[in-house]
């Protein structure tokens, strides 16, 4: 964690080690969402798969905000996610199928879940974190295999059945309406986060990511402020997680497993740690990978993807945009 | 109801020897390095593959492919060592996690593309097949083996950490790297011979468990909570502690899962987050 740089995606060069973030929009982050809704207007026949990476690329996000700007490195975030997930499944399935109160459930829940794990999870070393992360994510797997008469098992919910987003668009099968509704509430937990992380908040997290000793003398309440944090994070992966639940109408136990974790860590790292838009574009290349590779053989899959991660460990921290924010900088200064 | 659960302890004694003698090189590479390993069951599953080649391709009788897979996953380990492991010590954790899960899909990749997805066979010797009769209860003959095996590797590991030149090292260099780096020992080479002795018990409990533990491709994913466990619990740095744990470890798992199949893995992942919480340097922690 030690140099993860925090500069957003558009940050001018000083600005990269200087100043405090003044939350002012960059024409490139602009450019960014414009090239999104752009590429689901063109693409119409991608819509489904493009809600996937839209969805995914929110639960990234939501990682990044502990990891990345808190330091707490989760194996288990996946439990919030599932948890969502079946919030929002199960209040389909018996008969409330409105999707945004669906959300703030689901969002509730994960959080409320996120506040109790919390309080495991800011006492104890890094490896204490990792393991109680790990070992609460198995334990609610568990727990969903084994209520199968709730939650489906290994079968997974079905029958989840939504009404029209706001009354107007009902869910159709080319995924137009899963897609956009996505990309609204990705867009505005991506708003909110935004703030967050630029707000005298998200400065004292990221002074405990880079000393947790010295930020008690500076006067901040460390474990009050992780508790926040994981609990906030908690709460954008229950809405991911939702969100899945909603756009594909069905909730698999896989939403809840330790392979959920595990990728989700991968492609934040892919992209790069501490800058938001990191998750964002790994969960697209990481999705759109998996596509073509999967496509061609599971096994492929795996082993491309191993391969990456330890070949990205060693050579390429900071992942594709922390590659590109170098190379910008290596070329501004060539500049005369 | 008195016999099950002789039954019980009987299954969880063996299941926890097994789990210990794969998990103690994690132990290790734990705490002397402070590497979070989580790829340490693909040198347990690399033994287990090795038994199976070496049984059913090359007709070498079990106990004779033990050996080769404790040899080939103790060179495996040193060369992964050598080459990758070691880069990564003074990595941050976050750095180290991903490493080794990269590891584990990559070994889950490769035993899938040479051995298919499906559980491997292992056919033991007609010996330790069947059960035994003691004080009028049958016992599995393969547990008893596998009982008695991990014993006698127990009191050997002891020997070799309390009595020799090289344990003494060893413990020195988990209590405190700098100082015994300070006094001559060769830190980075007793890590490396330390890390190939457990990589080769690993792989040789990989051997010796493919009939109770199973084996396939997914092998390192599915045990990997429970060899962190047994470290994690246990505490580093000594031998007793990972034993206790593993042995708590293999009777509450069995004994879950005999008592109240319902809950299944549940009682396991509640043990270890209370456990970490209570204990967070292991019953018997003595971290350096």
């Amino acid at each position: 964690m030690a140099a993860a740089p925090d500069a957003t995606l558009a940050a001018a060069p000083g600005a990269a080690t200087a100043a405090l973030p003044d939350g002012r929009w960059r024409p490139l982050e602009v450019a960014f969402w414009l090239l999104v809704v752009l590429v689901l207007l063109a693409l119409p026949d991608y819509r489904v798969l493009a809600s996937q990476i839209l969805i995914t690329g929110l639960f990234a996000v939501s990682l990044d905000l502990i990891l990345g700007y808190a330091g707490i490195v989760s194996l288990g975030h996946a439990a919030f996610f599932g948890l969502g997930a079946y919030t929002a499944g199960l209040l389909a399935v018996h008969g409330w199928g409105e999707p945004l109160s669906g959300l703030l459930t689901a969002a509730a829940v994960a959080a409320a879940a996120g506040f109790l794990v919390s309080l495991l999870v800011v006492r104890g070393s890094d490896l204490t974190r990792l393991m109680v992360t790990l070992g609460i994510g198995l334990m609610l797997y568990e727990a969903a295999n084994k209520a199968a008469s709730v939650t489906g098992g290994v079968d997974g919910l079905s029958g989840v059945t939504m009404w029209k987003v706001l009354g107007l668009w009902s869910f159709d099968l080319g995924g137009r309406t899963a897609c956009f509704y996505s990309l609204a509430v990705l867009f505005g937990l991506f708003v909110l986060m935004r703030r967050l992380v630029n707000s005298p908040l998200g400065l004292s997290l990221r002074g405990i990511r880079e000393g947790g000793k010295r930020m008690p003398a500076l006067g901040a309440p460390v474990a009050r402020r992780l508790r926040t944090i994981f609990t906030v994070s908690a709460a954008v992966a229950g809405v991911a997680g939702a969100l899945l639940a909603q756009t594909t109408q069905f909730v698999g136990i896989d939403t809840l497993g330790f392979p959920r974790s595990a990728e989700l860590l991968v492609m934040l790292v892919l992209g790069g740690v501490g800058r938001l838009y990191g998750g964002l574009v790994g969960a697209a290349l990481f999705i759109l990978a998996q596509d073509w590779l999967a496509g061609l053989s599971p096994v492929y899959w795996q082993l491309g993807i191993g391969i990456l991660l330890i070949v990205v460990v060693l050579f390429a921290r900071g992942g594709v945009l922390g590659g590109l924010a170098t190379l910008r900088e290596h070329l501004l200064r060539k500049r005369p | 109801m008195l016999g099950s659960l002789a039954g019980v302890l009987f299954d969880g004694i063996a299941y926890g020897s097994l789990l210990f003698i794969i998990a103690i090189g994690l132990s290790v590479t734990l705490g002397l390095m402070n590497f979070v390993n989580l790829a340490h069951g693909a040198f347990a599953m690399l033994g287990g593959y090795v038994t199976v080649v070496a049984m059913s391709r090359m007709g070498v009788p079990f106990l004779a492919a033990l050996p080769a897979a404790f040899l080939l996953a103790a060179l495996a380990g040193v060369v992964l060592e050598r080459t990758l492991y070691q880069r990564l010590y003074r990595a941050s954790h976050l750095d180290q996690v991903l490493f080794s899960i990269g590891l584990v899909y990559v070994s889950i990749a490769v035993a899938t593309y040479f051995f298919g997805p499906s559980q491997q066979p292992v056919e033991l010797p007609p010996m330790l097949r069947g059960q035994i009769e003691i004080a009028g209860r049958g016992f599995g003959a393969y547990r008893l083996f596998l009982i008695g095996v991990v014993a006698v590797l127990t009191v050997a590991l002891h020997l070799l950490m309390e009595r020799t030149r090289f344990g003494a090292m060893v413990r020195a260099s988990v209590d405190n790297a700098v100082a015994a780096a300070g006094l001559g020992i060769n830190v980075n080479r007793v890590f490396a011979l330390t890390f190939a002795l457990g990589s080769g018990l690993a792989g040789l409990g990989g051997g010796l468990g493919i009939d109770v533990l199973g084996l396939d491709p997914t092998f390192p994913l599915k045990f990997m909570v429970y060899f962190l466990l047994v470290v994690a619990v246990g505490g580093v740095g000594t031998i007793k502690g990972p034993l206790i744990a593993a042995l708590l470890l293999g009777v509450f798992d069995v004994a879950g899962k005999y008592y109240v199949p319902q809950v299944g893995g549940f009682i396991i992942y509640a043990l270890m987050v209370v456990l970490l919480l209570l204990f967070p340097l292991g019953l018997y922690g003595r971290r350096a």
